[in-house]
């Protein structure tokens, strides 16, 4: 009973805080209301019973990589003056995109209703002991093969960093 | 989950609270005297016998000033800014066992506020929040002394948690288990983990020392070059709330260190002779603030010992240095654990 609340909050939560950083004018405010809409949705990770998920959500999204953004826009000091002004045309060719976006989106999800699960769900699933069985049992060679991503991904970054390559 | 279960967790809550606030508020105190001790000078003795209400003192002398807000900063944001620190700063507390259980009436109630099977990672995203509180202060002040006070802070904490994340990697290999509870049972009498993990333990401690923003790493706050640091523009007890939160992150650093390493609230060849189960946890929780308050004079000791890192040598530091020695102490680790497959397959 509670966890339905808990649920109805939480949601609500997420998409004031998601709406708010479209919405702020400042890029600040926008990076710490999405840190907010990161919190909340760990929150709706506990509620599932994953908490390792919900962990390593906060761990990396909001301890780590947001704190870099924030990191990035406190140093460019961005201002009213600065920001570009967008030209008419584009700002319309962005609303009817957009627009389409939504219709698609509505769409799809309007036959949403009619997917069964096929096999039952496993509520303990998201506890860290069978969530490490799942991944290097079952899921071994992906897990590997998106840590060779993760390194590849990090040795391009140190390439791009460097200033000359000797 | 009854009404009496309820209200013991809520004590838990308040009393683990309290001795967090009152340990943060003697650490100052402390902090000074320890400093005339090092110095030989006599430290604060003017207020209380041997100036024991010192702490007393400087926390009315800190509500009764002037608060100033500077008029070109963003209001909402420089008050959070220390209401974060603090709020995180208590946060760790939580999963923290402070001693085995205590059986009234036939009922155990063991002195942990909630033992979460994946603990140490909810110890990391608490540290790894914390840095939000100095962010925010320092860019919300509209100051470049500020900013770079804390875009320095944030960028050493980041750093210094990866060493932090892999030194308990192999922590956790070698005791296989996420819960901090489960950790302090495990090293029973002398078991303690530092015999097992003496380099991983050092990572620790050192990167335990950066997070905290102490010396030798206190760069962020570094006086000479930036006046102040993240907290130049504060006042009264907002600039209270981040030095209070410093310490209550050094007293939480020293647990963490004696719950991880130094046994926790387990004390060595004690069990063989007091057979009195009460007893034997409140000896073990008074085993386990003796380590926390050598960990605490620790901190001050290399404060006064050390001086300050510049702050090149403190990125070589971290990134060259312990990272490389904490993958070596995993590779270590994992090598000690498998060690009869690896010999079996030279054996052959």
């Amino acid at each position: 009973m509670i966890t339905t609340y808990l649920f109805y909050f939480l949601s609500f939560l997420a998409i004031m805080c998601a709406l708010m950083v479209v919405f702020s004018k400042n890029p600040v405010h926008s990076v710490l209301y999405l840190v907010l809409t990161f919190f909340t949705i760990a929150g709706h990770y506990v509620l599932l019973n994953a908490q390792f998920l919900a962990a390593v959500h906060v761990i990396v999204y909001a301890g780590a990589i947001m704190v870099l953004f924030l990191f990035v826009i406190m140093l460019m000091n961005l201002n009213k003056d600065t920001e570009p002004h967008k030209k008419p045309w584009l700002k319309f060719s962005a609303a009817i995109a957009s627009g389409l976006l939504l219709v698609v989106l509505v769409g799809s999800l309007k036959g949403a209703e009619t997917i069964v699960p096929t096999n039952a769900f496993n509520p303990n699933i998201g506890l860290i002991e069978n969530l490490g069985k799942t991944l290097f049992h079952d899921f071994l060679l992906p897990f590997e093969v998106s840590s060779i991503l993760l390194l590849v991904a990090m040795v391009g970054a140190v390439m791009l960093g460097k200033k000359s390559i000797k | 989950m009854t009404l009496g279960y309820i209200i013991y967790k809520l004590i838990l809550v308040v009393v683990v609270f309290a001795i967090t606030m009152v340990i943060a508020m003697y650490s100052t105190y402390a902090e000074r005297k320890v400093a005339g001790f090092l110095q030989d000078r006599l430290g604060p003795n003017r207020a209380g016998p041997f100036g024991i209400l010192q702490p007393v003192a400087d926390a009315v002398k800190l509500f009764m000033k002037e608060e100033t807000i500077p008029s070109v900063s963003n209001k909402t944001l420089f008050i959070i800014g220390p209401a974060l620190s603090l709020l995180t700063a208590c946060m760790t507390g939580v999963v923290i066992p402070w001693g085995k259980s205590i059986t009234i009436f036939g009922e155990s109630y063991p002195l942990q506020i909630a033992d979460v099977n994946i603990g140490i990672l909810y110890i990391f995203g608490v540290v790894s929040i914390g840095i939000y509180g100095i962010m925010i202060g320092g860019w919300a002040s509209n100051n470049k002394y500020s900013l770079l006070g804390a875009v320095r802070a944030s960028s050493q904490m980041i750093s210094y948690e990866v060493a932090m994340g892999l030194s308990i990697i192999a922590l956790i290999m070698t005791t296989g288990t996420l819960s901090v509870g489960e950790i302090a049972a495990q090293q029973n009498s002398w078991h303690w983990n530092v015999l097992i993990q003496p380099l991983g333990c050092l990572i620790f401690i050192v990167c335990a020392f950066a997070e905290t923003n102490r010396a030798p790493f206190d760069l962020p706050e570094c006086e000479q070059e930036l006046v102040g640091g993240y907290h130049t523009e504060y006042s009264s007890m907002k600039m209270g709330f981040y030095l209070f939160a410093e310490y209550i992150n050094m007293f939480i650093s020293a647990t963490v260190i004696s719950t991880f390493y130094f046994g926790g609230y387990n004390m060595p060849f004690v069990a063989d002779y007091v057979h009195n189960e009460n007893l034997l946890t409140l000896l073990g929780v008074a085993f386990l603030f003796a380590k926390i308050f050598f960990g605490i004079f620790f901190f001050m000791w290399v404060r006064w010992t050390l001086p300050r890192f510049r702050y090149d040598q403190l990125m070589n530091l971290g990134w060259k240095v312990l990272i490389p020695l904490s993958i070596l102490n995993i590779v270590l680790t994992g090598a000690w654990m498998m060690r009869h497959e690896i010999l079996n397959v030279f054996i052959k």
